[in-house]
C-alpha cells in the first residue's frame, strides 16, 4: 500500500505485503516531561488504507503521541508499534512520510518549491546518491499530487502559508511513503487552503491507497471523508468512525478543542 | 601574470585566498541557514589556542589548531545536540577560553606580539609554498564533502525533525557540518587569522541570500562573493598598503552594503507593472 505516486490516479495500487493489517498501534502508553503527566495508558490502532484523525484540546498530548508514534520519543510505559515493529527498529524510516507541526520554513529560507519538495526523496534513495529518472517522477506526482506543480520554480518564501504547508506535504509524499503523519498541517490557514489540502488528501487515500493519520484542530475540511476519530485528553476518550462519534449526539462540526469536554458531559451528565 | 599578481607572493596570496573564499562561504551558508552565524567565531577561538599550544609544544601549528578546532566544534555540537547548553552559551565558552588559553600559551612559548598577530588576523602575504599547498588542500575537501553532502545537509537544516523521522543520519551530518567548519576555521588562519575567519563564512552568504532565489543559487553567488573578495581585498591590500587580512573583510563588508542597496532600489514593482 505504497503511496506509489508514479502510478496513474486510476490505478488502484493492491496493498503491499509489506505492509501489515495495523499499521499504527499504541498499547497502554504513557509519557510525562519531568513530573507532569501527559499520556496516560493510551491504546489506539490505526488499519491499512484507513484516514484516521487524532483530534483533542492543546495540551491534550496530540503531538507528544505523534512524537512517540514516528520514534522521535520514546514512551515510559507500555509501547508503539508503526508498521508492525517498533519505530526504534525500523529501518526503511523513509517509508513514514511526516509533516510536523509548525516545520521550519523561515520566512527568509532561499530555496525554491522544487528543491524543498527533492529534500523529501533523499532518504530513499540514498542521500550520498544523485537523482535519477525515478526521483525526478516521485517529486513530478508529489507536486501533482498537491496542485503546486506551476510554483515549482518560485521560493517556498513567496508563497502563503496554506501553500507552504503544501509543499512539506509534497515533500513528505516525495519519498512515496508507506503512511503519512501529518500534525496539525492546515493550522492557520484559510477556508480555500483547507479544501485543496483535503483534496489532496482524499486523491492519496482513494487513488493511492494511503494510510493518513491526521493531527488537526480543523476537522471540518475533512469530516466527510474520515475513516476513523481518535479523541484524545491524555487518554483516549473515544475511538470510532465518524457515525459512530455523531450518534453519541456528538457532531464533528464541534471545534477539537471542545470534542472531550462533549464527550465527557455525555459520559457524566452530572458534570456542569 | 598582470599586476597586482606579478610577483611570487602574491601570487601564494591569491591561490591560499581563492581557496579560502571559495571553501569558507560553502559551509557559511549552512551555519548561517541554521542560525549558527557565530559557529565559526567560537571554533576560531579554539584554534588560537591549538595555534599557542603548537607554538609552546613544538608542534606544527596547522595540525594543534587542526585538533583542538575539530574536538572544539565536535563538543560544542554535542552540548547544543543534547540540550546541554544552548548554542550562544556553549559558543562563549570557546569565545573567552579558547582566546585567553591562546594568549597564554603564546607568551609562555615566547611569542612576539607580531607572531599573535599573524594568527589572530591572518598574514597571506608572508605564506609560503608549503602553506598555500595545505590551504588548497584543505579547502578542496572541504568542497568534496560539501558536493557529497551538501543535499541531505540542505534536508537538515531544512527541518531537522522530519529528517531524523525519515531516517536521514541527522547526528552525523550535524558532526560533518561542525567537522568541516573546524577545518575551514584552520585553512583561513593564514588568510585572515582566528579572529575574522568567521566573516568569510557569514558576509558572503548574508550578501548572497539578499540576492538568490533558490538554495543552489544561494551557494553559488555566497561562492562568488567569497572569491571576489578575496581578489579585491588583495588587490586594495597591495594598492594602498594596507592589512590583507581586514582588507580582504571589508570589502566582503561592502558587497553586502552594496547588494543591501541593489536590493532596497530594485523591489519588485507591483505584479500590473509586468503585465505590460
Amino acid at each position: 500500500m505504497r503511496i506509489i505516486l508514479t502510478s496513474r490516479p486510476d490505478d488502484h495500487p493492491a496493498p503491499s505485503a509489506a505492509v501489515p493489517d495495523v499499521v499504527f498501534a499504541a498499547e497502554g502508553v504513557g509519557f510525562a516531561y519531568q513530573q507532569q503527566p501527559v499520556l496516560h495508558d493510551v491504546s489506539f490502532t490505526v488499519r491499512r488504507g484507513e484516514f484516521a484523525a487524532l483530534v483533542g484540546p492543546n495540551g491534550s498530548g496530540k503531538s507528544t503521541l505523534i512524537r512517540l508514534l514516528v520514534g522521535l520519543l520514546r514512551p515510559q510505559t507500555g509501547q508503539v508499534r508503526i508498521l508492525g515493529v517498533d519505530p526504534r527498529h525500523l529501518r526503511d524510516r523513509w517509508r513514514i512520510g511526516y509533516v510536523p507541526q509548525r516545520p521550519a520554513l523561515t520566512g527568509d529560507l532561499p530555496a525554491t518549491v522544487d528543491e524543498v519538495v527533492r529534500a523529501g526523496r533523499l532518504a530513499r534513495r540514498g542521500w550520498w546518491r544523485r537523482a535519477g529518472p525515478g526521483d525526478r517522477d516521485a517529486v513530478d506526482h508529489a507536486l501533482c499530487a498537491v496542485a503546486l506543480e506551476d510554483v515549482r520554480r518560485r521560493p517556498v518564501n513567496e508563497l502563503s502559508g496554506g501553500q507552504q504547508q503544501r509543499v512539506m506535504i509534497a515533500k513528505a509524499l516525495a519519498g512515496e511513503p508507506d503512511v503519512l503523519v501529518l500534525d496539525e498541517p492546515i493550522a492557520g490557514v484559510d477556508r480555500e487552503a483547507q479544501r485543496q489540502f483535503r483534496d489532496s488528501v482524499v486523491h492519496l487515500v482513494e487513488h493511492h491507497g494511503a494510510t493518513v493519520l491526521l493531527v488537526s484542530h480543523e476537522l471540518g475540511a475533512v469530516a466527510d471523508d474520515l475513516d476513523r476519530v481518535i479523541v484524545l485528553k491524555r487518554s483516549v476518550l473515544f475511538d470510532g468512525s465518524p457515525a459512530q462519534l455523531t450518534a453519541t449526539g456528538v457532531s464533528l462540526g464541534v471545534h477539537s478543542e471542545d470534542l472531550p469536554l462533549w464527550l465527557e458531559d455525555l459520559r457524566d451528565p452530572g458534570r456542569s | 601574470m598582470p599586476w597586482p599578481f606579478e610577483l611570487e607572493f602574491m601570487q601564494r596570496a591569491m591561490l591560499a585566498a581563492l581557496a579560502v573564499g571559495i571553501a569558507a562561504p560553502l559551509v557559511g551558508t549552512f551555519l548561517v541557514q541554521r542560525r549558527m552565524a557565530l559557529f565559526g567565531d567560537g571554533i576560531g577561538h579554539a584554534a588560537f589556542a591549538g595555534v599557542g599550544a603548537g607554538l609552546l609544544l613544538d608542534v606544527w601549528p596547522v595540525w594543534s589548531a587542526l585538533t583542538v578546532a575539530v574536538a572544539g566544534a565536535l563538543v560544542v555540537e554535542w552540548l547544543r545536540a543534547h540540550g546541554r547548553a544552548t548554542s550562544d552559551l556553549a559558543l562563549a565558552l570557546f569565545f573567552y577560553s579558547g582566546l585567553a588559553a591562546g594568549s597564554v600559551l603564546l607568551a609562555r612559548a615566547g611569542s612576539e606580539a607580531a607572531s599573535r598577530d599573524r594568527y589572530l588576523f591572518g598574514s597571506v602575504l608572508t605564506t609560503s609554498w608549503s602553506d598555500v599547498r595545505t590551504v588548497v588542500v584543505l579547502a578542496a575537501v572541504i568542497v568534496a564533502l560539501v558536493a557529497l553532502a551538501g543535499r541531505a545537509l540542505f534536508a537538515v537544516v531544512l527541518d531537522e525533525e522530519s529528517a531524523r523521522v525519515n531516517g536521514l543520519p541527522v547526528d552525523r551530518l550535524n558532526l560533518l557540518l561542525a567537522g568541516i567548519t573546524a577545518v575551514t576555521v584552520v585553512a583561513a588562519i593564514d588568510v585572515v587569522g582566528t579572529l575574522l575567519v568567521a566573516a568569510l563564512m557569514v558576509l558572503p552568504v548574508a550578501t548572497s541570500r539578499l540576492l538568490a532565489r533558490s538554495f543552489r543559487a544561494t551557494l553559488l553567488i555566497a561562492v562568488a562573493v567569497g572569491a571576489a573578495s578575496a581578489l579585491g581585498g588583495l588587490t586594495a591590500s597591495r594598492a594602498w598598503d594596507l592589512a590583507p587580512g581586514g582588507t580582504i573583510v571589508l570589502i566582503t563588508a561592502a558587497g553586502f552594503a552594496l547588494a543591501a542597496v541593489v536590493r532596497g532600489v530594485t523591489i519588485t514593482p507591483p505584479e500590473h507593472m509586468h503585465q505590460h
